[in-house]
């Protein structure tokens, strides 16, 4: 996490630099992106395109880009929050509103995810859906049939049963660093409300979590992927597309690791990445070029097939693979889609206790 | 200053008058420099800092409410004061995650800066000790490992350290083990890893005390028949106490807040301050508790080392 801020920090300070002391008529458009979460031809097609360079930078957490938000001055053009923290994030005054008279790919959107994502972003006024997933199990297929005699998993109960989960001890379990994906599931296994925020209900999801704690090896947002495609763990609660990519590394890797994805029974959390423009971004129309030309059919299908997580945009969805389209755990049916909820963002009071339930479990502090 | 004014005087009587003028000013000057510089890049920040710290949370850019600013005037500053209060510092107090976060990175940074003397005197005094002709070879040597960014070093160790890593497979192919050892994600890793990165500040400052050292000591002991090891603890060690001080004081104030180590070699259940102010700071977006977390931090690592120079210099004149 801290590696990638360092990283970062040094290369925003070169990019301003950069932005600075280039010429009036170079056109230039920064992005700020989840790590693993583009096919790169498509930045070189759109350069090819309209002759505006992109700089493109990665991040893996959302913390990382909202501490950069907040202080001002980033730099960037477009930013891809995930939803909550969007929310959050428009109401501190960070994004601009879109002019949508230069997105006319608008259009091509899909309604059931513009009216999902509008929750967060009323009238979608500031963003515009990139990728959306959910938070499910990723799990090595024949370690867990050796350990628990069962090739399918698809309930969260493999996860939150101590009997269960300690016979996945050790072949390794690896979990999401990240309070906002593991506590509403938590609470969801409980059968509470998975968007509680009364602190009973979010005592008693720590004590669910801490009763598996002792056989959870690490608490990470992308070690898992490659601990997932070498085999050296054999269950993650983690994000669908990374889960797949996992699965592809592995079938790559022709070791015998085969990966499964399962959204369990009992539910899971579907969450929305956004493409916004930061109000002090530099170069508005350039950002917006950017956006409208990822709203077109063919190049968020070509980056869903890279990436394998579905994308909001309906149109697209002919130029889809058909084994993408019609995985259930890619893009859901109708009767998985009724069991995901999505959580709403936390007031300050409410993620102070999230985050100080999650510094005990995951130290035992 | 005034030393230096005084012990000048003399030599100058000669001098003109403008001619002396000009001389204390750069003898003052020569003071100055340390002096802004410690202004712009310790005494500036830290008045940041410590502002931040007196304000509370709000959602805005930046996430926090402006506190004693000259926007309405001197008088609203004025009035600023007496809104002015330290409730992010009560909080610290509130909850033991505070105080058990501070002992266990004081501690962390204690074992290992006793680890680093262990390991580096020995290759200070094998360099101090020879031929003056590699002397440079050794140095540069030792500041090698520099020219590699830090961040690649610390990933290399996990490399090394991990179950299957080089580490382990050394071992197990030689047959002096039979599991593999599981030393990554544990507290041992972040020992190996800060005094791996820590090394060369406690070589170096060794190294320049036991160079200067005049070894005909050690041979007089050696004539009055006193044993190598009491001539070590009684001539060796006493003259090289400024650098075992200089190392020691630059492996442990910097590894008391180290965050990079021990979230990349150490496991999850390592709760460090470094790691506290990161979760103030990013996941509960409070600059101002991790502001007050940052100068608590500060306050807990320089007023003990105030108190140890005093005493130091104290000593110092005792001894003339």
């Amino acid at each position: 996490m801290i590696r990638k801020a360092l990283l970062l920090s040094a290369t925003s300070a070169f990019l301003t630099l950069f932005t600075l002391s280039g010429h009036a008529e170079d056109r230039v458009v920064n992005v700020y992106n989840w790590s693993d979460y583009i096919d790169s031809s498509i930045i070189d097609d759109f350069t090819k395109k309209t002759g505006i360079k992109v700089v493109y930078d990665t991040f893996d957490s959302n913390e990382i880009l909202e501490t950069k938000l907040l202080a001002g001055g980033s730099g960037y053009d477009v930013v891809v929050p995930s939803a909550n923290f969007l929310a959050r994030q428009i109401q501190a005054g960070v994004f601009q509103k879109l002019d949508k008279s230069k997105l006319p790919n608008l259009s091509n959107m899909w309604d059931v995810i513009s009216e999902r994502t509008a929750k967060y972003d009323p009238g979608n006024e500031y963003s515009v859906n990139y990728m959306w997933g959910t938070v499910g199990l990723g799990y090595n297929v024949k370690k867990v049939q050796a350990a628990l005699g069962t090739d399918k998993i698809d309930s969260w109960d493999v996860f939150f049963n101590p009997d269960k989960l300690a016979k996945l001890k050790d072949c390794g379990v690896y979990v999401l660093d990240s309070p906002a994906d593991i506590i509403p599931a938590a609470l969801k296994y409980l059968g509470l409300d998975p968007n509680s925020t009364s602190p009973d209900d979010i005592s008693k999801a720590e004590e669910a979590l801490l009763k598996v704690r002792p056989y959870i090896r690490k608490f990470h947002s992308s070690e898992y992927i490659n601990a997932l495609a070498n085999g050296d763990i054999c269950l993650a609660i983690g994000w669908s597309g990374d889960v797949f990519q996992a699965r592809n590394r592995a079938e790559e890797a022709k070791q015998g690791v085969e990966i499964g994805y399962s959204v369990p029974k009992e539910g899971a959390q579907m969450w929305f990445d956004q493409m916004a423009i930061p109000a002090d971004a530099p170069h508005v129309a350039d950002a917006l070029e950017f956006i409208n030309y990822m709203m077109t059919p063919e190049v968020i299908a070509k980056s869903t097939n890279y990436v394998l997580y579905a994308n909001g945009n309906k149109a697209s969805q002919q130029f889809v693979d058909k084994a993408i389209l019609e995985d259930p755990s890619v893009y859901p049916d109708e009767e998985t889609t009724k069991k995901l909820y999505t959580v709403a963002p936390y007031d300050p009071k409410t993620q102070r206790i999230i985050t100080r339930t999650w510094t005990k479990i995951v130290t035992g502090q | 200053m005034t030393d230096i004014a005084a012990t000048a005087a003399p030599s100058t009587e000669t001098a003109t008058l403008p001619a002396r003028l000009v001389k204390g000013f750069v003898n003052r000057l020569v003071i100055i420099i340390p002096y802004l510089w410690l202004l712009f890049f310790f005494l500036i920040p830290f008045i940041i800092v410590f502002k931040i710290s007196l304000s509370q949370t709000a959602i805005s850019m930046p996430p926090y409410t402006p506190v004693l600013d000259f926007k309405d005037g001197v008088a609203g500053f004025l009035a600023g004061f007496r809104e002015l209060n330290f409730d992010n510092y009560t909080w610290l107090t509130q909850d033991a995650l505070y105080f058990n976060a501070y002992v266990t990175s004081l501690i962390i940074a204690a074992i290992s800066t006793i680890l680093t003397l262990i390991v580096g005197y020995p290759i200070a005094y094998g360099m101090a000790r020879a031929p003056a002709t590699i002397r440079p070879t050794l140095l540069m040597l030792v500041i090698l490992p520099f020219w590699t960014s830090f961040l690649i070093r610390v990933y290399a160790w996990i490399g090394i350290l991990k179950p299957e890593g080089l580490l382990n497979q050394v071992l197990l192919a030689t047959g002096l083990i039979s599991q593999p050892l599981v030393i990554l994600n544990t507290y041992t890793a972040i020992f190996i890893g800060i005094v791996y990165s820590y090394l060369p500040f406690m070589v170096l400052p060794l190294y320049s005390s036991l160079e200067k050292m005049d070894y005909s000591l050690i041979e007089a002991a050696q004539d009055l028949g006193c044993p190598p090891t009491g001539a070590f603890w009684k001539i060796t060690f006493p003259l090289s106490l400024p650098g075992v001080v200089a190392g020691c004081l630059l492996v442990f104030i910097p590894a008391v807040g180290e965050f990079v180590i021990p979230d990349l070699l150490g496991g999850s259940q390592t709760l460090m301050i470094g790691k506290t102010l990161w979760n103030e700071f990013f996941s509960n977006r409070d600059w101002p508790v991790s502001s007050a977390v940052a100068v608590i931090l500060l306050l807990v690592l320089t007023i003990p080392i105030m108190f140890f120079q005093q005493a130091q210099a104290k000593a110092q004149e005792q001894g003339r």
